[in-house]
């Protein structure tokens, strides 16, 4: 089943001491028709998060925001974008984790949403603007699926919405890395290792630290203290700049190898 | 059923809650108890209306529009929220948070802005209490409200330019929501209107429904059989009809008709919308099949937006009041009809309460209609003779 998947990637990373890579792209970006290949060139991905693009993503920096509206404007549609996820998961083996925003889950309906994500072989979902307290409707459509639900930890986060958080049995935490919307970053507010100290105390549920990990260096700071990191605007950027899609995929590729490296 | 207060939840029937990304909501949470507890404090309170008496100039007028009226054929009441400081209804809720920021020991305040008069009123508040303060506003809204660009800046707050999406007040108000999430330890998002995450669409509520308890008390004899206010996020509109809600009379709240509902450009959230999650809360709001966003149009900044809060959302389900809608057109026209029978200049907001009355008066005639004038339209004069070929 879908979340077992994931289950199985953080038994077998924790096994082997080291932290998963989980890359984020936007799907039907360039354009619905090249963005399998955009994802075919990410190196050393032990899974795909795979954002579906939304109009008014309030977590998402300039480049996660410019690369959605990209995508919605080559025709990116809910059902393409999971059918990309679905390709994505087909062609690599790998788990994907479908990433949206509530109002796409909700437009939908919950239970709709994870019907759909199932078909295309998702093991999780990730709603960016869902906290615990209105996650139920849709984690359990997600769950009842086979799917994992996702759920975030930020460094603002108090101890009692930690423990209702890990509570709430998601697949996976996603820990908030910095304050702040998603996107590069020279400078680190050092909150990693404080949250995933309070996340741990509370829970071993598997951890992944996001948001503002970008270089090799950010994502090997996070090993001795994450079960995977995950990395967007680093990945993305390089296919909003690039003037041809073997271009893209190149830097991509360089990219992406890098960050695995540093991970291992 | 009226409701004191939304459930624990945040939630207005239906609509509401708290939407948000996690890193906000422990700033949600605290902002409630802080609201809560000043709000049940007579010392706050004392002083918020003592503020609003002496620096913003409360109670305002209300009075018959006797032209207008004969107009019109009509009875027709003025509210006169234009004649608040900085120019429209904005200031009570600027001035509330602004109270409610010093309770909370955070130093800097951010806001988005449509038409310019809540990052104004916002930038007042700044000024007033001493914080930092950046206001977010669309680079279409900077350029057909450029005088409350210098206002604000006279005001000494940071006029950031938003350029995504339409360049409107959706896209300023993501962009404060995103900085909020990045600088939420010692910044407080003062929202402008009576939508967002729990327990903003509240707040706003409270400290804008002064609109509606002095004119209960300024009424005299008179008692007016409709109350009608234009609706962009609904904060003046709320603000009116809470009180009026136990007076029976009817609530008529209207959006923007844009260039017609039937172009598909307009603001019509209620009108033509359908509920969904919109900045942190479920409400009526323009979106697609697949959930994104639709823009909105309209002639007026401050009513060019796809959602409104969610207690209008909860009113017009329960059918407490109803939502009609005016075009851009008849918005324009009402200015004119209203500057030129009463000596008042409208913000093309407040216009499209007017413009509804002027459309219906045969329906209205021998009626008592109050309308909430929301604002003053000085920061419109430009537009205005840009668009009527006056300048
Ligand atoms: C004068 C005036 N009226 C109305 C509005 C619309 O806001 P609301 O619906 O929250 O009253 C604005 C917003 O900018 C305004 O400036």
């Amino acid at each position: 089943m879908g979340a077992d998947r994931l289950r199985e990637l953080f038994a077998t990373t924790r096994a082997e001491n080291r932290t998963a890579f989980l890359p984020f792209m936007t799907a039907g970006l360039p354009n619905p028709d090249e963005s399998l290949s955009v994802f075919a060139s990410i190196e050393g991905a032990d899974a795909f998060e795979v954002g579906i693009p939304y109009s008014d993503p309030l977590m998402d920096g300039p480049t996660i925001q410019a690369a959605g509206q990209a995508a919605l404007k080559a025709g990116t549609s809910l059902s393409r974008g999971l059918s990309i996820a679905s390709e994505v998961t087909q062609t690599t083996g790998k788990p994907v984790i479908i990433m949206t925003y509530a109002n796409v889950v909700f437009q939908v309906t919950p239970a709709r949403f994870a019907a759909m994500a199932a078909d295309a072989g998702a093991s999780a979902v990730i709603v960016a603007d869902l906290p615990i307290d209105e996650a139920a409707p849709i984690q359990s459509a997600v769950e009842a699926a086979g799917l994992g639900m996702v759920l975030f930890v930020a460094p603002t986060t108090d101890e009692r919405r930690i423990s209702d958080i890990v509570a709430a049995n998601p697949v996976f935490v996603y820990g908030v890395a910095e304050l702040g919307v998603t996107g590069e970053r020279t400078a680190s507010g050092g909150h990693a290792a404080n949250l995933s100290k309070r996340v741990r105390a509370a829970s071993d549920v598997p951890l992944v630290m996001g948001v503002g990990i970008s270089t090799p260096e950010q994502a090997a700071a996070m090993r001795p203290f994450a079960d995977g990191v995950i990395v967007g605007s680093a990945l993305v950027r390089p296919v909003l700049e690039a003037s041809t899609i073997e271009a893209a995929r190149r830097d991509v590729a360089s990219i992406s190898r890098k960050i695995a490296e540093a991970l291992r | 059923m009226k409701l004191d207060r939304p459930d624990d939840r945040g939630r207005f029937g239906a609509y509401g809650g708290r939407f948000a990304p996690e890193t906000l909501m422990p700033a949600l949470d605290e902002l409630e108890r802080a609201f809560e507890k000043a709000w049940a404090d007579d010392s706050f309170v004392t002083r918020y209306k003592e503020l609003l008496n002496t620096y913003v100039g409360r109670p305002t007028p209300q009075h018959l529009a006797p032209r207008l009226s004969e107009h019109l054929g009509v009875t027709v009441l003025l509210k006169r929220e234009d004649l608040a400081h900085t120019g429209a209804h904005k200031i009570n809720n600027a001035i509330g948070q602004g109270m409610l920021v010093q309770v909370m020991g955070k130093r800097r305040l951010i806001a988005e802005t449509g038409a310019g008069q809540h990052g104004v009123a916002t930038a007042t508040a700044a000024a007033y209490f001493g914080l930092e303060c950046a206001i977010y506003m669309g680079q279409k809204d900077i350029e057909r409200q450029r005088l409350n660009v210098y206002r604000m800046r006279l005001l000494g707050a940071e006029v950031i330019p938003v350029t995504s999406g339409a360049g409107t007040l959706k896209d300023a108000t993501n962009e404060a929501m995103r900085e909020w999430v990045r600088s939420v330890e010692y910044t407080h998002y003062t929202i402008g209107s009576v939508v967002g995450p729990h327990p903003f669409p509240w707040i706003v509520r409270e400290f804008q429904k002064v609109i509606g308890e002095e004119s209960i008390a300024q009424l005299g004899d008179l008692r007016p059989d409709v109350v009608v206010a234009c609706v962009g996020g609904g904060s003046n509109a709320a603000g009116i009809f809470y009180p009026y809600l136990d007076t029976g009379a009817d609530l008529v709240g209207v959006e923007a008709g844009g260039l017609g509902i039937e172009t598909g450009k307009h603001g019509a959230s209620i009108g033509a919308g359908t509920p969904g999650v919109l900045h942190g809360s479920r409400t009526y709001m323009l979106q697609d099949a697949d959930g994104q966003v639709i823009e909105a149009h309209s002639v007026s900044a401050g009513l060019d937006y796809p959602g409104v809060g969610p207690e209008h959302s909860y009113f017009a389900d329960q059918g407490m009041a109803r939502y009609e809608s005016v075009t851009d057109e008849e918005a324009l026209d009402a200015v004119d009809l209203l500057a030129k029978t009463e000596g008042i200049i409208p913000a093309i907001e407040s216009a499209h309460a007017i413009a509804w009355v002027a459309r219906e008066r045969t329906a209205l005639a021998g009626k008592t209609v109050l309308i909430n004038l929301s604002g003053r339209g000085d920061k419109d004069v430009e537009q205005i003779a840009r668009i009527r070929g006056m300048a």
